[in-house]
Formats: C-alpha cells, sequence, structure tokens
C-alpha cells in the first residue's frame, strides 16, 4: 500500500491533518519516532500522521518537578536536560529500539506515555500513567482539546492523561504532554545474589521488597541470561544471579545495603557503574536483543547465537509476584522459552522459539490472574495472534465505548491494540 | 449552586420505586422514612443539603448490580456514597435520586504480604486498612485527614490524597485492581495483584470520577513497609517569600520529603492558640518539614534541611529529638482547622492547587482579597506539592457573610487557574466547584469528559449534577461533524 506522510508542525495543523482524515474517512497511522512501530497489531493505513515535528521542551521547572514539552520531543533531548539538574523520569522509561533492531535512544516523549512502558522501578515508582500530568492533543473528531493540569497534584476533571498512558494512539493524536519529575538518585548499589533457584530467588526479592530499606529493583536472571548480560561481575557467576538495586542519598545507601546484605546473605555488591549497566539492561530486555557491538562478542552475550536470539517472539508477562515462578514452569515446560524476572517476580520476560502455540500456552498458565502481551514478533504473526491479553467481553466492550466517545469513525491508529478498536 | 429540576414524573412514582428496590434489598436496606433520611441529606459540605427520595443499602455486589439495573429501567437517578466526609459535596442527595449507600461492605477480604496487597471491600475506612497490617510493619500510604471516617471506596471516587502524598502519590498511584458495577448493572474487574491492568487505564479515569462512572465494589490497594524512623524540623520565616525559597530548595536539592507543610501567620497563631504546640508566633511563615526512611537516611537529611533553611534566612528552627517532639510538631498543623474553628463560627476550606513560585503572589491578591471581602483567611499549605488550604472564616449567621465566603472562594479558585494551577488538589470538584470549571476547561476540554461519560453512563443517571456545569445529551455529544474544504492548513508538510 502507498504510504503518505503527513508531518504537521504545530497542534493547530495536527488538527486539521484529523480532520482532513475525518473528511476522506480515511485511518491514520499515528507515530512519533516510529522507534516502537513493531509493537502492537499491524494496522492498514494509507497515511501515517507522524508527529516527530511537534519537538521541543515548553517549560522545565525542576523545582515544580515538573516538564512540559511537545509530544514529538526526543528522550535525547529530554534525558540529558533532567540529568543536568540531576532529576530523571522515576518510572524508568524503557528503550526498546535495539530489542527491535533499531538504534537507541530513538524514542518521543509522546511515544514513551502512549506505549506506557516503564523499566524495574515500576515496583517503588509507579509506571508512565503514575507520572503524566497533563496532555493536550487532537481526539478522532479534529477537536484540540487538553486534560489534566500542569501541577503535580490534580483531581479536578477526569484524569484523562492516565487513559492516554499505553492506549497507542488510538484515543488522541497527542501534541502535548506535562509530566512529573523527581529528584535522580545521588548513588546505587546492587546486591547480587548468586546460585539461586527461581522460587528461592523470588522469596529473597519478596523479603527485600518488604523490608524497610526502599528496594527500587528487583530482578531475577536464570543461568543462561546472566550468561548474556555485559557485565563481567553478572556473566562472571557462572550460575543464576538475583539482584537488589538499592538507590539515593550516599549514607543511606551505604547503611541501607549493609543491612540487607545481613538479611538476605548477598555473594557480592555491584558498585554504581556495574549497576547502572545491568538495570540498563533489565529495563531494554537487552538479553533478547542483538549483541551491542562485535567487540563485546565472545565475552557475556552475543556470539555464535545471537541470529538465533533475535528470531524469537519475546513476550512481557505480568502476574502477581508471588505466582511469578509458577507461570514461569509452566511456560518452560510447555515451550522453548528462555526468561527472566524483574518486578520482584511479577513481570517476566520470555524469548520463545516461534511456535502457533505459545499464546495460549503462555496466556492458559496465566489464568485469569496477570496479563500477557507480545512485544516482538514478525508482522504476519501479530496480525494472526492477539498480540494485547484478550480482554473479558465486559471489559472489551466498554473499552470500545471509551474509544468510540475519542474516535467515533475509528480515525487514530484502529486496530493497533485490538481489532476493531 | 443550583441542582438539576427534579423531576416531579420520577417523584410521583416514589411509591413504586421504593417496592422495586425491596423487592432486591430486604428489610432495613431500604429507608424511605424522612426522619431516617435525615441522616443522608448532607456529607462534609454541610453548606448544601438535600433529602434523598429514598436510600437503599445494599449488601452484595448482586444487589447493587440489581439495584442500578433497576433504576437504569425506570430511569431513576442514583448518587453513592461512602462515609459521607467529601468536602467538595460529592455524596449531595437528589430530589428524585436514589441514595445508594455502601456502608454495609466493610470487610477486609485478603491481605497478601507477599504480594504486598490488601483486597477490601469499598466501605472499609482509610485507617482500617493500615490498621489491619500494621502488626506486620505495613501501612496503607494516601492519609486524608478524615482517615478515621472516610472509605477506601471515597477515597478511589475522590482520588484522595494527605499529607504524604508528594512522596507516597495520591490514591490513583496506590490502586492496583478495581471490581465496579456500570448504570446498567455489568460487573466488571480491572487489574488486580499484578502490575498495569492490561488495555486502557480504565482504573485510571474511574479514580477521581467522583462517583459518576461506577460504583466501587471492590478495591486491591498496595501496602508499604512504615519507614523505619520519622523525624521533623520545624522551621520559622520572617516572610512567606523566604518560606516558598526554601521549599524550592530542598526540592532542588533532590530531597522529596515525606511531608511539608506550611502555615500562615493566622492559622500559626490560631494553632498555637488551640494546642500550644510551641510554636513561634513571631514568624510570617512556619514549615513542617519531615523526613521519613531508614536512620542513617533522615539523619544525614535532616542537617542538610536545616543548613538549607538558614540559607534561605530562617529566623527559627528546631529538629525534632524525639517521637514526641516530632508529634507535638504535627499537633498544631493537624489541629488547624478546628482551632480555626475556634476563632470563628465557620470557616469555608478551599484546595486549589498553584505553582509553588506562585505561592507570594497569591498570598498577597489573597490579602487584597480579604480586605475586599471584609473576612479574614488564614492558610495551610502542602507545600510540598502547591496544594493551598485556604480557610475562610465567616459566619453564617450574619446575613450575607456565607455568599460573600463563597464568592472569596471562588475568586481565590480562578486565581489558582490564573497562576498556572487547578480548581482542586484533592476534595474534589463535587458541587462545589462545578461551575468554576469553565475557568479551567474549555467547552472542548469538557466536552470530551463528558463523552467519557457517556461511555460509562450513557443515561446520565450516575451522580448527575455533580463536575460538570452543563449537561449534555450523549446523542448530542456523539454527532460528528465533518467539514470537507475548510482546512486552515492545506499546506501541511506531506511526502
Amino acid at each position: 500500500m502507498t504510504v503518505t506522510t503527513i508531518k504537521p508542525d504545530s497542534a493547530a495543523q495536527t488538527a486539521d491533518a484529523v480532520r482532513w482524515a475525518l473528511s476522506e474517512g480515511t485511518p491514520l497511522d499515528v507515530a512519533g519516532s516510529g522507534s516502537k512501530r513493531g509493537l502492537g497489531r499491524p494496522i492498514q493505513a494509507a497515511h501515517t500522521l507522524d508527529l516527530s515535528g511537534l519537538s521541543g521542551v515548553v517549560a522545565y521547572e525542576a523545582e515544580e518537578l515538573v516538564l512540559t514539552a511537545k509530544a514529538g520531543t526526543p528522550m535525547a533531548e529530554i534525558l540529558p536536560m533532567l540529568a543536568e539538574r540531576r532529576q530523571q523520569l522515576a518510572f524508568e522509561p524503557q528503550d526498546l529500539g535495539p530489542l527491535f533492531g533499531q538504534p537507541e535512544g530513538q524514542g518521543t516523549l509522546g511515544g514513551v506515555v502512549a506505549s506506557g512502558l516503564a523499566g524495574p522501578r515500576r515496583i517503588s515508582a509507579g509506571s508512565a500513567r503514575d507520572h503524566t500530568l497533563g496532555i493536550a492533543g487532537v481526539n478522532g473528531r479534529g477537536d484540540l482539546y487538553k486534560g489534566g493540569g500542569k501541577v503535580v497534584k490534580n483531581v479536578t476533571g477526569y484524569d484523562v492523561p492516565k487513559l492516554m498512558a499505553g492506549s497507542f494512539g488510538t484515543l488522541t493524536a497527542l501534541t502535548e504532554l506535562t509530566v512529573k519529575v523527581l529528584p535522580a538518585p545521588e548513588d546505587v548499589r546492587t546486591l547480587l545474589l548468586a546460585g539461586r533457584e527461581d522460587r528461592q530467588a523470588v522469596a529473597a526479592l519478596t523479603a527485600a521488597l518488604q523490608s524497610p530499606y526502599d528496594v527500587s529493583g528487583a530482578a531475577h536472571l536464570p543461568a543462561a541470561v546472566a550468561a548474556r548480560s555485559d557485565v563481567r561481575a553478572v556473566a562472571a557467576v557462572g550460575g543464576a544471579v538475583t539482584l537488589v538495586r538499592v538507590e539515593g542519598f550516599g549514607p543511606s545507601v551505604t547503611a541501607r545495603v549493609a543491612a540487607l546484605t545481613e538479611e538476605l546473605g548477598a555473594d557480592a555488591v555491584l558498585d554504581q557503574d556495574e549497576s547502572r549497566a545491568v538495570w540498563r539492561e533489565v529495563r531494554d530486555v537487552a538479553y533478547f536483543g542483538p549483541a551491542p557491538s562485535p567487540a563485546s562478542a565472545g565475552e557475556g552475550r552475543g556470539g555464535g547465537d545471537d541470529s538465533r536470539h533475535i528470531s524469537r517472539h519475546v513476550w512481557k508477562i505480568s502476574v502477581q509476584p508471588s505466582e511469578g515462578p509458577r507461570v514461569a514452569e509452566s511456560i518452560r515446560w510447555a515451550l522453548d522459552a528462555e526468561l527472566y524476572f524483574d518486578w520482584g517476580g511479577g513481570l517476566i520476560w520470555a524469548a520463545v522459539a516461534p511456535t502457533p502455540d505459545a499464546a495460549s500456552a503462555i496466556r492458559g498458565s496465566l489464568g485469569t490472574a496477570g496479563h500477557a502481551t507480545l512485544v516482538r514478533a514478525p508482522e504476519d504473526v501479530r496480525t494472526t495472534t492477539e498480540v494485547f491479553h484478550p480482554l473479558p467481553d465486559t471489559v472489551m466492550a466498554l473499552s470500545r465505548r471509551v474509544k468510540e466517545s475519542f474516535d467515533p469513525c475509528g480515525i487514530l491508529n484502529p486496530g493497533r491494540m485490538h481489532a476493531g478498536v | 449552586m443550583r441542582m438539576p429540576a427534579p423531576d416531579d414524573g420520577v417523584i410521583a412514582r416514589r411509591r413504586e420505586i421504593i417496592a422495586a428496590l425491596r423487592a432486591i434489598v430486604p428489610g432495613e436496606g431500604v429507608i424511605a422514612d424522612e426522619s431516617e433520611l435525615r441522616a443522608y441529606e448532607c456529607d462534609g459540605l454541610t453548606a448544601y443539603r438535600q433529602l434523598p427520595m429514598v436510600v437503599v443499602l445494599p449488601s452484595t455486589v448482586e444487589q447493587v448490580s440489581r439495584v442500578l439495573r433497576t433504576c437504569k429501567a425506570m430511569g431513576v437517578k442514583v448518587v453513592p456514597r461512602g462515609a459521607g466526609t467529601s468536602l467538595s459535596g460529592g455524596a449531595l442527595p437528589l430530589a428524585d435520586g436514589v441514595l445508594l449507600g455502601m456502608g454495609k461492605f466493610n470487610r477486609i477480604l485478603d491481605i497478601d504480604f507477599a504480594n504486598r496487597c490488601v483486597v477490601t471491600q469499598p466501605g472499609v475506612t482509610n485507617l482500617g486498612i493500615s490498621n489491619a497490617v500494621a502488626h506486620e510493619g505495613f501501612y496503607y500510604a494516601p492519609d486524608p485527614s478524615s482517615q478515621i471516617a472516610c472509605t477506601i471506596g471515597g477515597n478511589i471516587a475522590e482520588n484522595s490524597g494527605g499529607v504524604h502524598c508528594l512522596k507516597y502519590g495520591l490514591t490513583t498511584n496506590n490502586v492496583l485492581g478495581l471490581e465496579m458495577v456500570l448504570m446498567d448493572g455489568t460487573v466488571l474487574r480491572l487489574g488486580g495483584k499484578h502490575l498495569d491492568a492490561g488495555g486502557y487505564d480504565l482504573m485510571g479515569v474511574v479514580t477521581g470520577s467522583e462517583g459518576l462512572l461506577g460504583v466501587v465494589t471492590e478495591v486491591t490497594v498496595r501496602i508499604l513497609r512504615k519507614p523505619a524512623t520519622a523525624r521533623a524540623v520545624l522551621i520559622g520565616f520572617p516572610t512567606s517569600e523566604q518560606g516558598g525559597d526554601c521549599v524550592a530548595a530542598i526540592i532542588a536539592a533532590g530531597i522529596i520529603p515525606g511531608g511539608m507543610e506550611m502555615m500562615d501567620q493566622p492559622a500559626i497563631h490560631a494553632a498555637e492558640d488551640f494546642v500550644h504546640a510551641g510554636y513561634p508566633l513571631d514568624v510570617e511563615a512556619l514549615l513542617i518539614v519531615e523526613l521519613d526512611g531508614p536512620a542513617a537516611e533522615v539523619d544525614h537529611l535532616i542537617d542538610r534541611v536545616a543548613e538549607i533553611a538558614r540559607s534561605k534566612g530562617c529566623c527559627y528552627s528546631r529538629v525534632s529529638t524525639s517521637e514526641e517532639e516530632r508529634l507535638s510538631f504535627w499537633a498544631g498543623r493537624k489541629a488547624a482547622f478546628p482551632a480555626v474553628g475556634r476563632i470563628s463560627p465557620d470557616y469555608y476550606c478551599m484546595d486549589g492547587t498553584i505553582p509553588r513560585k506562585a505561592l507570594p503572589l497569591v498570598l498577597h491578591r489573597m490579602q487584597e482579597m480579604s480586605d475586599r471581602y471584609a473576612l479574614r483567611v488564614a492558610n495551610v499549605f502542602h507545600a510540598g506539592d502547591g496544594n493551598l488550604h485556604p480557610l475562610i472564616l465567616y459566619d453564617a449567621n450574619k446575613p450575607g457573610e456565607l455568599e460573600r465566603a463563597e464568592a472569596f472562594g471562588n475568586d481565590i479558585l480562578r486565581l489558582c487557574v490564573e497562576v498556572g494551577g487547578v480548581l482542586t488538589g484533592e476534595h474534589g470538584v463535587g458541587v462545589e466547584k462545578r461551575d468554576l470549571m469553565t475557568d479551567q476547561f474549555d467547552e472542548v476540554d469538557l466536552d470530551q469528559q463528558q463523552r467519557i461519560k457517556c461511555a460509562f453512563d450513557p443515561d446520565g443517571l450516575l451522580n448527575p449534577g455533580k463536575v460538570f456545569p452543563k449537561l449534555h445529551r450523549c446523542a448530542e455529544l456523539g454527532r460528528v461533524h465533518i467539514h470537507k474544504g475548510e482546512l486552515r492548513f492545506p499546506d501541511i508538510p506531506r511526502f
């Protein structure tokens, strides 16, 4: 299909573009930089609405803990700006570019919020939804509207920004966002526990998360995954690695690491650089992506099995943490899968050898508690498999009505999440 | 403030409606006697009162579902109510409406320490959840000041906050799952013990929807381990500007205190006279900064905060050295509302949020308004997140004072919006701020919000007259207008 790209450079032009599409009855593929186009159901649209022209930070007030930027502003522009004031987006947005075989650092703020992705700090700081304070954008009627506010505490009217997080551009073409920004930790250390089985590991992570020591990352890498780490101290263990992250002010980190070491019995403590590196890998699902550079081949991940690995389908599975090991066991039993745990056992990333029954095996293992998303797979697979977890009929019917309340004619990314929505 | 005109046709069918409800909820679960209805005539916003047509107190999800389905079929409006502590009139009854009380849903269903969450019925109090998990050293973080009485279901409806929400978030940041019933009786489950609900964040939009989208029948909240220790600093400044600067400097230093409260001079004096907390009386602004967490962290940061306060010109500073002293710092702040109640027959509590940098301007303009309306005002302020609680002092027995207090309050809220803030930080819009919504939102913004309402409740029967100043029919809102050939920017770049 011939694809025309419409690239507005103002909110008003974006509204005009949507009105034009509405008058033509033609759907739009709404995108920022397109770095996460591989995530979601493929959509049939003759026109792309490219929002990367809406770029630039509108206001950043560190003391007010808010940042307002146009939707297409590159994360590569926002993150250094925050770092300069020693602040961050606390939900630790993922950079999934490499997982999809694209360069790092390509995402936009609008794309990060629209895909609702969060990293390891999700367990303590919340997700993109928790940090999106205000939005402006164009609904499927071509109306430029706003929702939420530009201050950190606001309950005026419905929390429309929450609905935008994770809606994959199906409700509104976002033009501007206001997000909450928070201080970046001064220091970080990671307790490393070696050789634990899944159940023992999740038990240790649970103990860490139940402690009063403000743990901000809790992951478990089974042996095959740990071996792929580029962090020497992790790969060199030669077995499973369980990771507990402690962040904050220097003296506090020191004291909490000592207390947790006493309680959990750590085999090693990773320093600041090692910690940052390993949690970036955990965050970005680096273990299931291609090796970063030939230089690191032969050590850690990469090497000969790389091509085998990137042909695998990647699933993101959210469960109650205590169920993590059981679900993992049942996935491993049914499928050729490599996997690891984040969120204290509540998130499983699985790289599965292609097979038609993967979706039913994975979703079947969950029962009614939790959901599984097919994050990476070739387009034909994403056409025939439900990419997002099927919703109960009652929730699906309501979701359909919510979609219609923003986009009655199905102009914005129709079918990106669920067929016909 | 006007509520939608009661429908005489519905009121004429009162007997029939009561009979239909009695068929669903037996015995004392349906209240129709006027003297008993009186208990439900208002919530925490006592200036507005209205007897409901009938009160129904279901005790099962099935009853809730049948009540709503029946009301929908009969075209009867429904107002949900938790403990009735809303400060914005969110549970104000309707003369032609059923008041749906959720008080019988008062059991905690599951305490799950391994997954750090509690599953509870909505009528359990906020503090009840914390108390149920305290023996293991856990608590539920959002702590609205009504936490002894307010219910978790009401907290969901209002997205309630509290003094600790800068660090620990509002209700919405602490909810994992909901079961709710739509106006047509459909029972839905959203989220659960796992993170992220999957699909649209319907839970996010239901939280804070003020009872307009559905009736919550079960809640899963996350619980946190109690911080190992907490210490507070009491800091006085000669001017409110310096107080505001100090707050900004603390945050710029990367410190997010567990609580950071500010009081102005009238509030300090009222509180000190009432509870004798030991507050300095010669300061213009008093800050309470509380740091919580591991002892090593709290000890480290408390010194840094004291140092920042000195650099910003504080004229008074005291660091708590015991738990008793810390609590005494809070005693005055926590008693600020009743303390103001002692110096004035009535007071009206406002709830706007502003960008903190606008504080000096807002306080200055508020003083001008105070002179103009000839009403005193005392300010307590969640300083960390810019949430103001001006208390307007008035006497309802003096003709015209209530109206003047309301006009003064509205001016304050408009000022909050004017400086880049919002009408309400934690109390909700309800009926109180409904007619000010057009100051913060354009018609197109409000139309989109009302279309969301239509997706949940197309007949507009659930809690009408709250939040939105103008009610539109969903059919009217749903119309799509297509303008061919009227594009203002025919030259948008295309490739």
